[in-house]
């Protein structure tokens, strides 16, 4: 297969990424309270398992989606790292609760002030803690954007911003 | 027994060993020396009219900046401090802290028998390496509460049998709940600083 | 194939030697609920020693309480024990009312008490559901956590939040119950006794579950006491200690219920009585929401119209006090924010300490004052000079606040006594003797929350 985009190679691209993306195992890395919506939202009323993400695997070697939920502190911090690695490609991180996306409000001596110091995230899902409502929605980007992978493991480019902030200043 | 018949029983015992006592909202609170404490623990856990079995908590407290507030820039210039309230009534107020201690060791012990409380406050006046004795070989609870204390102060208790910390990571340095350690002073183990 | 009994060194054929071998349950661990290293030494199955490490969650809320002020606080007391918030809040807000010497009305009093125990019932819930989980009943955590779901909405009703609320206030609460909340609790109970009712039926007399459970984990309680266990682990030892019985704070010395008390101090005796005590939370919400005094009444009492509060708010913005004076606001409690016709049974009458409401804040210039001087930086709350203890009885057990004043506007030392600390600290001695697979149910029924252990 050449790398340049073909009919077949990305016909291929598309159904390898229908098939990963509604067959999510993800590693539950479960710290504090985001913990309780992250079992709200596994649980019967809003069925995570309807989208294929239903089979939380404990194990990093047995997933490719790492949510880390709840706050990670410093001394927990090299822990997640070391499971981060030992997962095999491809894998993706979820941020979920805003602890882990940008530190929360303990701006202190003991938290990491947001996961992406340390390790690549895809998927941020702000919130203290997020609805279940929301994960969901966290969810279906997810998928949307495993859906785009390319088959050799490079991510898409990032999304345009939209026309509306063209020219805006930051 | 009520607050101030716990107070007096304590007193009568150890008349050196305590320094001052007092009844601030209905909890009653003894200032013990450094030395009186081992005793002064034994004596409540063992006399029958006080049977405090319960050791409810082991905490410190750092008096460095009590009453030193910060004023907020805004009203810097006018010269308002920040003071309690007039209109909350206090018609008993509390002694204060202890002076020329910048940390004391507060214990709290309950009575399940009986159903009395009691709060034993122990000043340390030495800053530079503070110690006070250990209570684990009364109650084996006081392990892991001494060594928070250790790890968060820098309190050293004697004759603890492995005091090391326990909420931060081994290679931390500093006392975080010291006065003295700024709130968001980092030391990742991996990572950017911030 | 002989049968090993433990406690004892199995025989080994001639000419083989043991060694111990240490197992590493490590952080990150699925059967750990939170995030706690155990390093257990094992002798074949059996447990010889087990070391304990924490602080894997410090998050430092104590340190964080000193940099905000008294109300401040608020959000961080929810994140100690997550899985009951409202018990932290109202432990919090009482150690401040304490030191304060201020009374909050008795409807208040008795919110504080609905809302705590419907926490306790979650909480409970939520244990006996990943303990179950872990020994394989999966079926017995979905109905549980579908319960706590019921729990949760009702909660989100008069809160505005699910799980972290922030509900209390120094002083008060945020907001009144709503009309209909009667009616909401009896239909959220109806389906937590079914689930109940289901899980009696799965576990409690099933084979399984009773041989796991039946026998592990002892401790007695002498041994409790001194390690400083207190709750429903302590109960179930024998010893017959609840703060809300012992040392009854808020309105519960007029509410009947019973504590239950378990005699062997093993899990199965946890898990009874932990069930037990689901069923007496839901009596005392039930006595008390007989008992509660009456709130407010939301409708213009001259012409029977309900008021919208921002309509109300307008008239005082321009000054057209008499068009209000007297009529009530109708608004939802957790939506529009707080009306003066609440106040008398959600707030204490105390201006230094609770925000006055919407209409008096924009309406007169002694609202604007209060509303100013409780919310600008270095102002707000500024309790006298001393220091208290005050503990309720968390789900877990003596949940104790130790609160010093140095007279500013926010704590100057906030201790949070975590009751899982103690059962935690007792674990190697709990587990010694055991075999490996007894760890998980013993460890379920510690119910550990990082955020309350490691604060």
């Amino acid at each position: 297969m050449s790398s340049e985009p073909s009919f077949l190679t990305s016909r291929l691209e598309e159904a390898l990424g229908w098939a990963r993306k509604f067959s999510i195992f993800q590693y539950p890395f479960v710290t504090a309270c985001c913990g309780m919506e992250y079992m709200a939202t596994a649980c019967s009323h809003y069925d995570v398992d309807r989208f294929g993400a239903g089979l939380p695997r404990f194990s990093p070697r047995q997933s490719d989606v790492l949510f880390v939920v709840g706050t990670i502190s410093h001394k927990m911090a090299p822990v997640l790292v070391r499971i981060h690695e030992q997962m095999a490609d491809p894998k993706w991180v979820v941020s979920f609760g805003v602890c882990t996306c940008t530190g929360g409000f303990y701006d202190n001596y003991a938290t990491v002030m947001g996961i992406d110091t340390i390790m690549p995230v895809d998927v941020y899902i702000p919130g203290c803690p997020p609805r279940p409502e929301m994960v969901l929605d966290g969810l279906m980007k997810l998928q949307n954007k495993i859906q785009d992978q390319h088959m050799g493991g490079k991510r898409p480019a990032p999304e345009q911003r939209p026309p509306q902030l063209e020219g805006y200043e930051v | 027994m009520n607050n101030s018949s716990l107070i007096e029983s304590v007193t009568k015992r150890f008349p050196d060993g305590v320094s001052a006592s007092h009844t601030y909202r209905g909890d009653a609170t003894v200032v013990l020396q450094l030395d009186a404490l081992l005793e002064t623990a034994r004596f409540l856990k063992e006399d029958p009219a006080m049977e405090m079995n319960f050791l409810v908590d082991v905490t410190a407290v750092d008096y460095s900046a009590f009453g030193k507030g910060s004023v907020p820039a805004f009203f810097s210039s006018s010269g308002v401090t920040v003071r309690p309230s007039p209109q909350i009534p206090d018609p008993d107020p509390w002694p204060g802290p202890p002076d020329k201690a910048r940390f004391a060791v507060v214990y709290h012990f309950y009575s399940m028998a009986k159903k009395h409380r009691l709060r034993l406050q122990v000043p340390i006046e030495d800053e530079t390496s503070p110690e006070v004795d250990s209570l684990t070989s009364l109650w084996p609870g006081a392990n892991w509460l001494e060594r928070e204390v250790w790890d968060m102060f820098g309190i050293v208790f004697r004759g603890h049998p492995d005091l090391k910390r326990i909420l931060m990571y081994q290679e931390f340095e500093g006392h975080p709940l010291r006065k003295d350690y700024p709130v968001a002073k980092r030391q990742p183990l991996i990572g950017p600083l911030n | 194939m002989t049968t090993h009994t433990p406690g004892t060194t199995p025989k080994q054929p001639a000419g083989l030697t043991t060694r111990e071998m240490m197992l590493n349950i490590g952080p990150a661990h699925p059967a750990m609920h939170g995030i706690v290293r155990l390093v257990t030494k094992l002798e074949g199955e059996e447990i010889k020693g087990a070391e304990v490490e924490i602080g894997y969650l410090h998050r430092g809320f104590e340190k964080m309480a000193e940099t905000v002020d008294y109300n401040g606080v608020m959000p961080y007391t929810d994140r100690l024990n997550y899985v009951s918030p409202l018990i932290n809040n109202m432990g919090y807000c009482m150690a401040m009312e304490k030191l304060l010497g201020i009374e909050v009305p008795e409807r208040c009093h008795y919110i504080r008490v609905i809302l705590s125990e419907v926490s306790r019932i979650g909480d409970h819930l939520t244990c006996v559901g990943a303990t179950a989980m872990e020994l394989g009943a999966f079926t017995v955590f979905l109905y549980m956590i579908k319960a706590r779901e019921y729990l949760w909405d009702l909660v989100e009703k008069v809160t505005g939040a699910r799980m972290t609320v922030s509900y209390c206030r120094v002083g008060g609460v945020k907001a009144d119950l709503q009309d209909d909340f009667a009616e909401l609790c009896v239909k959220a109970f109806m389906e937590t006794r079914k689930v109940l009712d289901e899980t009696h039926g799965l576990l409690t007399r099933n084979r399984i579950f009773t041989d796991r459970m039946n026998g592990t984990g002892v401790i007695s309680a002498e041994e409790a006491i001194s390690y400083g266990i207190t709750g429903p682990f302590l109960r179930a030892t024998g010893a017959e200690y609840d703060v809300r019985k012992d040392c009854p704070y808020a309105v519960y010395d007029r509410l009947p219920f019973d504590v239950p008390v378990g005699t062997r101090g093993d899990n199965m005796d946890r898990y009874l009585v932990r069930m037990e005590e689901m069923e007496q939370s839901m009596r005392i919400v039930e006595a008390a929401l007989r008992d509660i005094p009456p709130g407010p009444v939301l409708t213009n009492p001259e012409t029977g119209r309900p008021i919208p509060a921002a309509e109300m708010v307008d008239l005082a913005k321009v000054g057209n006090i008499d068009a209000i004076s007297g009529g009530c606001a109708v608004a939802g409690p957790t939506l529009e924010g707080s009306s003066r016709a609440q106040y008398p049974s959600i707030a204490a009458d105390q201006k230094q300490v609770f925000l006055p409401a919407k209409e008096d804040t924009y309406g007169n210039i002694e609202g604007l004052m209060q509303n100013f001087k409780l919310v600008m930086y270095g102002h707000g709350v500024r309790a006298p000079k001393g220091e208290v203890y005050f503990p309720v009885e968390g789900a877990n057990g003596e949940l104790g606040f130790y609160v010093v004043s140095d007279g500013g506007s926010g704590p100057y030392r906030l201790r949070c006594r975590p009751p899982c600390f103690a059962i935690m600290s007792a674990l190697p001695t709990l587990l010694e003797g055991d075999m490996i697979s007894d760890l998980i149910p013993t460890f379920g029924s510690v119910n550990m929350i990082g955020g309350e252990l490691d604060r």
